[in-house]
């Protein structure tokens, strides 16, 4: 007997987890096509992220003259598709300045993933805070953080971003910060949303009731149940900042050669293209798969989190 | 919905002041000194105090504030450092390029994405949805100035010498030059006045310059200029729009009426275009008004791959030369035009959809 009723209890708590928030959702993005494509392609990219020292066959910024006989901007060479022996092996070609373009790749998915994990980061706290502050306060500081918003919408986001990246400067690290102000306003209006319907539930009266204070409600009680939007928002975000943080530097405003950053090197190679393609193609189509993956994984996420959505 | 409109209208001023103040705010902030920039480095504190006497950049700044709206008000950006010019006259002979640019670009975008949506939508899961669906989903992820890159290294170089060959930069070939339509009117301007800069405007969009003048060979030069740089800003709209046709779609014929009005015999093509793409066309305004903004940024990259002379171009070469009043007037027209848009589409829900009652 007891052991039948502990069985059970067994049971229903393995039931009990997993249909769990958590594993509803994660079953439901598992039988999402494009979040299947989209995460598989991420998780191989952060793999290659973390293992690029052993995948390249070069140091990135290594300058290759004298220590080869090759020209530069040499076309790619592959042994195994009938390049000659004798000549040094560059599966992507060599660049300008003599480097392997490969090895300058695959380092880039680091700093593409940096860039992109690192100011949707950045744009999310900044957003949510704002947008919970104005959604739960309301009134004139609502209406003013909101305002402010309005004005950054109102400009292109590339634009502004050009401009903001002009007055700190050139280089990587203000590139990613003027990305970040101007995703800051998409986050926000997603927050405040959430946070204005929230605020509305029982829940949220029970616990003002139960004596919670304001931090207590917003950041206990609220903040938790407004996130799902936020994740879908910021995977998608996510694929944007990548493209346009090789917008930048593909004008030469944000990452700084010799940096392998993908911008970076399709804008320095750009004159090329008629005389060397692979300088530019190589680069430009590991963003497009880059943010491709982001953008699978968002959408697939977008029907997993949100059922109305479901086709 | 007039005093909707009024109200809409007088709601967006807070948010053209505060982007006159963000432009101020940000074309003085860019570091470095203009008489400088301008004038070289060898400029002598004498030469620089004359130099911002004159430019006014010796008042302070609240003033340089006032100065800056009282002349906006007024439709005077000041002179461009850089070009010792007008920026409205440089503004109205950058901004055709870049007018056509992007409405030829936008209308690809509708007329192609809108089509492919609703099939995607009407055939679901048939090998049309999924090629569509590939394509769009590939084609939002694509930097605009690589797929511009492969464009013109595809049809300028690959295509050499076929009848495929597109010129991959420039509005027109060297040496053809194109009639004002108001010269061939007989209309007369006097160089300078307002006449002239207004129709000089629109003759500077040589598409429809050459339609008015009926110079058929002028009208094929510059149209085949404008195939790539259009079809490279046109992909992500186009995308996006697509994408937002089918789910808009495929929401609306899921309803009870679509059923009734196929129950009740209607043509298939009579379903889908009148009961359901009608209803469906709501979402599909407002990201079509979203994607202006795109096109805007996306000219900054299309108009420096292409060498087109357009605003977008401009504004880049005049920020990285600390240009300020053309940095100011053009981010304020390219911001006032966004608004704009965005206004006419929140005012076309009322049309698109009568049940909205805009009060």
């Amino acid at each position: 007997m007891s052991t039948e009723l502990n069985e059970l209890q067994q049971k229903t708590q393995r039931d009990y987890r997993s249909n769990s928030l958590f594993w509803v959702t994660l079953r439901s993005i598992v039988r999402q096509r494009s979040a299947i494509i989209g995460g598989s392609i991420l998780i191989f990219l952060v793999l290659v992220a973390i293992f690029a020292p052993v995948i390249a066959p070069y140091d990135p910024e290594e300058v290759l003259i004298g220590k080869e006989d090759i020209r530069k901007r040499e076309s790619p060479c592959i042994h195994l598709l009938g390049c000659p022996e004798d000549q040094p092996q560059h599966i992507l070609g060599v660049d300008g300045n003599v480097r392997d373009v490969f090895s300058r790749v695959i380092f880039g998915t680091r700093v593409s993933l940096f860039i992109g994990f690192s100011t949707v980061g950045f744009a999310i706290i900044v957003g949510t805070l704002l947008g919970a502050i104005g959604g739960y306060v309301g009134g004139w500081v609502d209406n003013l953080i909101m305002r402010v918003m309005d004005v950054l919408l109102a400009f292109p986001s590339l634009l502004l971003a050009i401009a903001i990246v002009t007055v700190l400067g050139r280089g990587l690290q203000n590139a990613l910060l003027a990305i970040a102000i101007v995703s800051i306003p998409r986050y926000a209006r997603v927050i405040r949303g959430s946070v204005l319907s929230i605020k509305e539930q029982e829940f949220v009266s029970a616990s003002r009731a139960l004596g919670g204070g304001n931090l207590h409600i917003l950041f206990r009680r609220i903040l938790p149940n407004a996130i799902p939007p936020l994740i879908v928002q910021g995977t998608l975000g996510i694929g944007a900042a990548i493209l346009e943080a090789a917008a930048l530097s593909f004008l030469g405003l944000g990452a700084q050669p010799p940096t392998p950053e993908w911008g970076t090197m399709l804008g320095s190679e750009r004159n090329q293209v008629f005389t060397a393609p692979h300088l530019v193609f190589y680069p430009g189509l590991a963003i497009m798969i880059t943010v491709l993956a982001f953008n699978l994984l968002g959408d697939g996420l977008r029907d997993a989190i949100d059922p109305r959505l479901k086709e | 919905m007039t005093q909707y409109t009024i109200r809409r209208i007088l709601y967006s001023i807070p948010v053209l002041i505060g982007i006159l103040i963000v432009t101020f705010v940000i074309a003085r902030s860019i570091p470095g000194d203009p008489c400088k920039a301008m004038l070289g480095e060898k400029a002598t504190a004498e030469v620089c105090a004359r130099f911002n006497k004159e430019q006014g950049l010796d008042k302070p700044i609240p003033v340089q504030f006032w100065i800056y709206m009282k002349d906006i008000a007024r439709g005077d950006f000041g002179e461009s450092i850089r070009y010792s010019r007008p920026v409205t006259i440089i503004l109205i002979e950058r901004l055709p390029t870049t007018i056509e640019l992007g409405l030829i670009a936008l209308v690809l975008a509708v007329l192609i994405g809108i089509p492919l949506g609703v099939v995607s939508a009407v055939r679901r899961n048939s090998i049309i949805d999924v090629i569509t669906m590939l394509i769009a989903n590939v084609g939002v992820s694509m930097p605009v100035y690589w797929l511009g890159l492969m464009l013109s290294y595809v049809f300028a170089l690959v295509f050499l010498d076929t009848p495929l060959w597109l010129p991959p930069s420039g509005r027109l070939t060297a040496g053809i030059i194109p009639t004002p339509f108001y010269e061939q009117f007989g209309w007369q301007a006097v160089e300078g006045t307002f006449r002239y800069h207004f129709l000089e405007f629109f003759s500077n969009m040589y598409i429809l310059n050459s339609l008015l003048t009926r110079e058929w060979d002028v009208l094929w030069d510059a149209a085949r200029h404008l195939v790539l740089p259009s079809l490279a800003l046109s992909t992500i709209p186009l995308s996006i729009i697509a994408r937002m046709t089918r789910s808009s779609m495929l929401e609306v014929l899921r309803q009870d009426y679509i059923r009734t009005a196929r129950a009740k015999g209607l043509r298939e093509w009579l379903v889908i275009l009148k009961h359901a793409f009608r209803n469906a066309l709501l979402p599909i305004t407002t990201i079509i008004g979203l994607q202006l903004g795109r096109l805007f940024a996306g000219a900054v990259l299309t108009e420096s791959i292409f060498g087109l002379a357009g605003v977008g171009r401009m504004l880049f070469e005049a920020i990285t030369a600390r240009d300020f009043p053309i940095v100011q007037a053009f981010t304020v027209v390219i911001a006032v035009g966004y608004v704009a848009a965005n206004l006419l589409v929140d005012l076309s829900y009322a049309f698109i959809d009568p049940r909205i009652k805009l009060d």
